[in-house]
């Protein structure tokens, strides 16, 4: 077994679990919770290893002042990364403990011992808890309404803020007009900074309304390159890009090849319920931050760098907010409220997001394009498969750029502006060509993922980044495919997969579905699979769709496999979870931009799932309690929206390889 | 600036505030009842909504002017039996995942079921339709109502 990152930088027990006081044990995660029930997960792992009730065991959030360093809590890791660096701490402090209270130790010899790789964890049949639903740690307390998320701290002499942000992504202000305005006595301050504008309050109704009326008298630069959606394609085929071959096998000639298809999704945007939202406040040259950051030692590094001060001059500390899908606005809101509260030494400044700045400011998940090319041979096997996508990258997460990629640095006189979005390293599962090596056995491919190097509007992490149009474009090329030869799609499929957990899933779901029960015209039953980044959980889901004006959703069967379970009732949670929201970005979401303004700013004009379109979904776990926990957050993006995909072409014999899967995108297909 | 008596969960608040400053926002600022959640400030999410006597409201779009002396009901309220199961049957359903568009959906749960419309999946998912959420729990909200009113 190799050593999870997160132990070589934090090696001892102490590093990891805090025995400071009586049966109680502080679980010292860098993960973060934003909803998915990563703590609830983790405290099930520690209290299990360490032979203790889970009341005994609770996770502290995680702070720059003393949690191991664990990076971002991104691409479903958590588990593995966290859960397992915590199941080694835990594994050790129970063997040293050995007839000793595990208090007793922290007060004669102490916990700073070395975590030992070898140590003999519990063995799956030995779990007491791991494995069983456990009730999430924090969702009682917000479904009581009691203080949970960040907007809710409310401490003595708490001012408020918001920031007037340009009315394009490329604007600079000219002229703040700030004396047209009249302040009422709750005004604190109005900061301006180059093209960076905020109003503190004494109340959040009050800096609003400023903001408003200040939009309305500033006058700002309208230059640029006035990138619009309508452009979308073009920009697509032609930016510039650096190309990187992911997978070659064989010998191929991709434009030797017999079929050919191509496909694309539009921007999206994580459209979370709750606006992001931040605390700061600074002491002489000390700034501490509370923040709903995914990593709180990377927006640290980011914040160091855009104020030239040394990391050891900053603390930032974890504290909830609304759902989290990727990199959102939470690190640039985090920075906004630090450039404000500079402005008021000594006071706590909370800064949250309008919906509008919501919806316009955070980073997009990128559009993306697809093409693919396959030959089939005689017996109906595909030998030959290409596969190329496009698109600006899916990291402009802190601390990853060349320079700050915080929002406000960009506006700032002194700041710069932020470089276009990179990939995370393959070995994370990379970026744009994430699940873009297909699982199937194909005796020559090749595969190409091509980054943008231009980036009109900023794009970076959302939700199993390139792996919902790269799985959405592989599965829905194998159906056109398996259709053109009159096969099954799942026989198509069985008969080119040799892996046998993806073929486990596959399986499963048919039997569940009932695959290939005669249907009502007009609707179809479609699947779509993968194995997320090819090395994480394996999920596939069966699609059955009703279309006549529009696509409705009826059903969604879901077969996954995450290896151990730690927590059914979680997993279950996630994955239906993740299957609805990548419907919601298939079949609806679009980010629209005119002339640099993004324009989707209202849930009007960025319409998501509502509850009347929410089909019946129905999960089915295949549980190996004796293989490595997977995390289950992202696997059921792709296979979803390729289900989905598929079960419209069965249901009305038109293929729709442009996301969304709305009403103008279908007749478009069908005229094309 | 007005001064306004306001009847919340039960208890007489005073507070001087702007007649055109929206409920939420003398709620979560002046009162400290956090509870409900700002969400869009356009009335198009639900996150913020809650009773004025015993009807849903978005209290973003609801201008203190127009309060009176209607009787408000937010998701602190500990005396409201209904909306005391909502919230017991949204815990043991694990209804949810960042919660943060709780508070609204339960306190117009609990409007329709003390209406006594019948429940079904569809009139709940459409009755819930003011209501947004994004991670993706509809149905176990859904399932948690329907235990809730039955």
């Amino acid at each position: 077994m190799s050593i999870p990152d997160s132990l070589i930088k934090a090696p001892n027990v102490s590093d990891w679990l805090d025995f400071a006081r009586n049966d109680y044990v502080g679980i010292k995660t860098g993960k973060v919770e934003f909803g998915q029930g990563i703590l609830t997960a983790l405290r099930q792992i520690v209290a299990d290893e360490l032979n203790l009730p889970l009341e005994n065991c609770h996770p502290v959030p995680a702070s720059t002042t003393f949690s191991p360093n664990e990076g971002f809590t991104a691409g479903s890791l958590s588990v593995q990364e966290s859960g397992s660096a915590l199941r080694l701490a835990s594994a050790t402090a129970r063997v040293h403990a050995g007839s000793h209270s595990y208090w007793s130790v922290a007060t004669t010899s102490g916990w700073d011992i070395p975590i030992d790789l070898d140590v003999f964890v519990k063995r799956a049949e030995d779990y007491l808890l791991v494995g069983h639903n456990a009730h999430r740690i924090d969702l009682d307390q917000k479904i009581q309404g009691k203080p949970s998320y960040i907007h809710d701290v409310r401490v003595d002499g708490l001012l408020y803020a918001r920031v007037l942000r340009p009315p394009t992504v490329e604007s600079r202000l000219v002229d703040l007009n700030e004396n047209e305005v009249t302040l009422a006595p709750e005004i604190v301050k109005i900061i301006v900074d180059g093209s960076f504008v905020a109003v503190i309050a004494q109340d959040e109704f009050s800096a609003q309304q400023v903001v408003t009326k200040l939009a309305e008298v500033s006058v700002w630069s309208t230059a640029g390159r006035g990138f619009s959606d309508e452009n979308l394609a073009d920009f697509l085929a032609t930016a510039p890009a650096e190309s990187h071959v992911l997978h070659e096998q064989g010998v191929i000639d991709p434009g030797a090849l017999s079929f050919k298809a191509s496909y694309s999704r539009p921007y999206i945007s994580h459209a979370s319920i709750g606006t992001v939202t931040a605390i700061a406040q600074w002491d002489d040259d000390r700034l501490q931050v509370w923040s709903q950051t995914q990593g709180v030692y990377p927006l640290r590094s980011d914040m160091a760098r855009a104020f030239r001060i040394d990391v050891d001059r900053i603390m930032v500390t974890h504290v909830e907010g609304a759902g989290c899908y990727g990199h959102n606005g939470a690190d640039d809101v985090a920075f906004d409220a630090a450039l404000v509260a500079r402005h008021v030494p000594g006071r706590r400044v909370l800064v949250s997001w309008s919906r509008e700045d919501e919806l316009s400011w955070a980073p997009f998940g990128p559009a993306m394009s697809v093409d693919l090319a396959a030959t089939v041979n005689d017996a109906g096997q595909i030998t030959h498969w290409s596969h190329t996508v496009r698109g600006n990258g899916h990291s402009s997460r802190p601390s990853t750029l060349s320079s700050p990629s915080l929002l406000a640095y960009s506006h700032l006189s002194n700041g710069a502006p932020i470089p276009p979005a990179g990939d995370p390293p393959i070995q994370r599962g990379g970026g744009t060509g994430r699940n873009s090596v297909p699982l199937y056995d194909f005796e020559n491919s090749l595969i190409t993922a091509e980054r943008l190097l231009d980036m009109p509007i900023r794009t970076s992490a959302m939700r199993a980044l390139g792996a919902h149009i790269n799985v959405f474009a592989i599965e829905s090329f194998l159906d056109e495919l398996a259709l053109g030869l009159g096969e099954d799609p799942i026989e198509f499929r069985l008969r080119h997969l040799s892996d046998p957990r993806g073929r486990d899933v596959i399986m499963k779901v048919a039997e569940i579905s009932g695959w290939g029960k005669k249907l009502p015209d007009g609707c179809g039953q479609g699947i779509g699979f993968a194995r997320y980044k090819n090395k994480s959980a394996w999920c596939a889901v069966v699609a059955q769709v009703e279309v006549e004006t529009r696509v409705k959703v009826a059903h969604l069967w879901i077969a996954v496999d995450v290896g151990l379970v730690i927590n059914p009732d979680g997993v279950i949670n996630q994955i239906e979870g993740g299957a609805l929201q990548s419907m919601s970005w298939t079949t609806k979401e679009q980010v629209r931009i005119s002339q640099g303004r993004v324009t989707s700013n209202n849930w009007e004009d960025y319409p998501i799932l509502k509850f009347s379109e929410v089909p019946i979904v129905q999960t089915e776990i295949i549980s190996r309690p004796e293989m490595p926990a997977l995390g289950a957050g992202e696997a059921a993006i792709g296979p979803t929206g390729a289900a989905i995909a598929n079960a419209v072409a069965r249901a009305i014999d038109v293929r729709v390889r442009n996301m969304p899967l709305t009403r103008e995108n279908i007749i478009a297909a069908m005229e094309s | 600036m007005t001064q306004y008596s306001l009847n919340i969960n039960g208890d007489y608040f005073t507070v001087d505030c702007q007649n055109e400053a929206p409920l939420l926002w003398v709620l979560r600022d002046q009162l400290q009842l956090t509870g409900t959640r700002f969400g869009c400030g356009t009335g198009l999410c639900g996150a913020c909504t809650v009773l004025l006597n015993g009807a849903p409201v978005y209290s973003c779009d609801t201008p203190m002017w127009s309060v009176g002396d209607k009787v408000i009901q937010t998701i602190e309220n500990q005396m409201n039996p209904t909306l005391r199961k909502v919230k017991a049957c949204v815990s043991s359903n694990q209804a949810g995942q960042c919660g943060f568009c709780l508070s609204g959906i339960m306190m117009r749960a609990t409007a329709m079921i003390d209406s006594g419309v019948e429940l079904t999946r569809e009139s709940v998912a459409e009755n819930l339709d003011g209501n947004l959420c994004r991670c993706g729990a509809h149905n176990r909200i859904i399932d948690a109502v329907l235990q809730a009113g039955s």
